[in-house]
């Protein structure tokens, strides 16, 4: 079965020039769109085996002598697709600076500090209900090269796979309430308001454990698979 | 007014940044952190085909390859089955020693991503037509802001590339040659070689999917 076409006004373009790295790194002749054969339907398939008892933990993962500096939070929700159906058993990947805004990367010379007890990922696999969580500290923001003073609202990098390779996403979450979101210049390379705002994610007082970790709830939504209605199945299709 | 359709909205993507690595690839983050790391290396002593190597560079439109680019590959088995529940195709056996994924990041000083792999089969396409062996790409990094999709076929599968249904909806012949990755048996294992242009001469084909 394959998927609904993707409405490219809720996704960026390419060539956003607000967020300079694009301009260079843009395709300019047209995509060829392409109906999908069990090379976009069909993906790679991930087992719970794979993944460490702690994996989806990253105030331990990490730890070496204590806890990570920072606030204590979880982030849960659910995986959807675009028929309101939970995509179960799907591998979501996530990634973060630390409490200082720094991470742990060879490549990144910030200059707030590495947190010896934080590595800054990890990974969890949605349930059959499509529900996934993981617990982490909240990431701060950091300064980054666009324009001499640009600063990246705090994010987590997500990761999520889907049943099939065409739904293959990568995107990231924002906090309820934080003032660098309406500045971030990556934040606006999605044309659509609505489709921005469903990148932040509340606070979640009734996910969250009294006196030890707030929650923040983000529910991400891939593409859905079409009903072949009439349609003869063809071998392949 | 009308009733409301209740189908939800796709999540907005966002560029994976400079340091996808630490999600994905940690150890080239420079760190190591998980028991099973998700790697490039595709093929065990047991999986069924020919071992091969894909390899590359991600170039930019100013003509300089990505040092920060993450690429991913799909394919199916040398018998042309995807190992997935919805290939029904009766050609061939899911090969139990092949997931026909895998992931890389371009190297911080070469610039070369490298795949080792099994060359896939054919796999039927729409309407009962045969495409011809292929690898399919998936590539993000920074200044990417939605994941670009592409296609690698061979250089030595000519006759069947010719006729392969995907190539051929690509108008200008010129541009399926973007998607041909040239073969070199100058080694013990075989080296398909595949660039990806980002923008520019020689833009490869992406492919809306
Ligand atoms: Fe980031």
């Amino acid at each position: 079965m394959e998927f609904y076409q993707r409405d490219r006004t809720l996704q960026p373009a390419g060539y956003t020039p607000i967020y300079k790295t694009s301009v260079a790194r843009s395709p300019r002749q047209a995509m060829l769109s392409l109906q999908g054969s069990l090379s976009e339907t069909t993906g790679p398939v991930f087992g719970q085996h794979e993944l460490g008892p702690l994996d989806n933990d990253l105030i331990r993962n990490y730890a070496k002598d204590g806890d990570p500096i920072g606030e204590r939070i979880i982030v849960h929700g659910r995986v959807l697709d675009e028929n309101n159906r939970p995509v179960p058993h799907t591998l979501v990947e996530f990634w973060q600076a630390n409490a200082g805004g720094r991470y742990r990367h060879k490549k990144d010379t910030y200059l707030a500090p590495i947190d010896p007890n934080f590595g800054g990922c990890g990974r969890a696999l949605t349930d059959e209900n499509g529900y996934y969580f993981f617990r982490t500290i909240k990431p701060g923001p950091y300064p980054w090269r666009n324009y001499v003073n640009s600063w990246r609202p705090a994010h987590i990098h997500f990761s999520v796979f889907g049943s099939g390779f065409a739904q293959r996403l990568i995107t990231q979450m924002y906090f309820e309430g934080d003032p660098l979101i309406k500045e971030c210049p990556i934040v606006h390379v999605i044309p659509d308001e609505d489709a921005i705002n469903r990148l932040i994610a509340p606070i979640d007082l009734n996910g969250s454990i009294p006196l030890d970790t707030i929650a923040y709830k983000f529910d991400i939504v891939l593409r859905g698979r079409r009903s072949t209605l009439f349609e003869n199945r063809l071998e392949g299709n | 007014m009308v009733q409301s359709l209740e189908y939800l909205k796709e999540t907005a993507s966002q560029t994976a940044g400079p340091y996808v690595h630490i999600g994905l690839i940690p150890k080239q983050a420079g760190f190591d952190i998980f028991e099973n790391n998700f790697t490039n290396i595709m093929a065990d002593e047991n999986t069924r085909g020919e071992r091969i190597i894909i390899e590359g560079r991600v170039i930019d439109g100013t003509g300089t390859p990505l040092r920060d680019a993450l690429l991913e590959i799909w394919q199916a088995n040398a018998d042309g089955r995807y190992n997935h529940e919805l290939d029904r195709q009766n050609t061939g056996e899911i090969d139990a020693n092949f997931r026909g994924w895998g992931r890389t990041g371009t190297d911080f000083d070469t610039a070369v991503y490298r795949f080792e792999t099994i060359k896939p089969g054919v796999v039927t396409g729409r309407n009962g037509r045969d495409m011809a062996p292929h690898v399919n790409f998936w590539i993000v990094a920074r200044g990417i802001n939605i994941g670009l999709n592409t296609r690698m076929y061979f250089g030595d599968e000519q006759n069947a590339n010719e006729a392969d249904p995907v190539l051929n909806l690509i108008e200008q012949a010129e541009r399926r040659k973007t998607l041909i990755a040239t073969r070199d048996d100058s080694g013990a294992v075989p080296v398909y070689r595949f660039d990806i242009v980002l923008q520019g001469e020689n833009e490869t084909v992406f492919f809306d999917i």
